[in-house]
């Protein structure tokens, strides 16, 4: 799993149905400092995330066919928390209140 | 799963068993700003794309999972077409 930061949204009305109804975000994966990494992903939102906000993501099939319910679906990156704050070596990195 | 473009196409009419009739297609992944991150790869398309149209695909083993028959040797597939991608309400890129 890995945090990102939510910076977009994607529309995407034709597309796999095991997609169908799915809320497309695009994200920025960041580095345990809260800086950016040169990396961008789209992931289905489960969280109920918003743009903006830091989110908690993982990248990986089975969770993700186990979030969708379906043992087929071509599902890889999913939302699944939206973070409160972020410690590193006992220092705030990250506060979502401030 | 990414953000691309449709570049290209690949027709290749012998293949292994179970790729029948899956069109192979071009694609370079986004980054944030619409712009080329990393190399081109071959994809199928599960969807009706084509060159120029802007995409999401999954790569690994689900690439495989969105093929008609998923027992199939697929790294990459195009997932679906993207009609917008707005990033803090400016919009990345469409499709040409």
């Amino acid at each position: 799993m890995f945090l990102a930061e939510v910076i977009g949204t994607v529309v995407s009305p034709v597309q796999h149905p095991a997609l169908d109804g799915e809320r497309l975000l695009l994200l920025r994966v960041l580095q345990p400092d809260g800086s950016p990494a040169a990396e961008t992903r789209i992931a289905l939102d489960r969280a109920g995330a918003g743009v903006g906000e830091r989110v908690l993501v993982v990248d990986e099939g089975n969770s993700g066919r186990q979030l969708v319910g379906r043992k087929d679906a071509p599902v890889k990156t999913v939302i699944v928390g939206v973070v409160d704050y972020v410690t590193l070596d006992g220092r705030l990195t990250y506060d979502a209140l401030h | 799963m990414h953000l691309a473009r449709v570049i290209g196409r690949v027709v290749a009419t012998q293949r292994v068993g179970g790729l029948e009739g899956v069109p192979l297609q071009w694609i370079q992944p986004l980054d944030e700003h619409g712009q080329p991150a990393g190399h081109a790869r071959v994809a199928c398309a599960v969807v009706s794309t084509g060159p120029g149209d802007l995409v999401h695909f999954v790569d690994g083993r689900e690439g495989a999972l969105a093929c008609p028959r998923p027992f199939v040797p697929v790294d990459a597939a195009i997932l679906g077409f993207v009609e917008a991608a707005e990033v803090r309400g400016t919009h990345l890129a469409r499709s040409d």
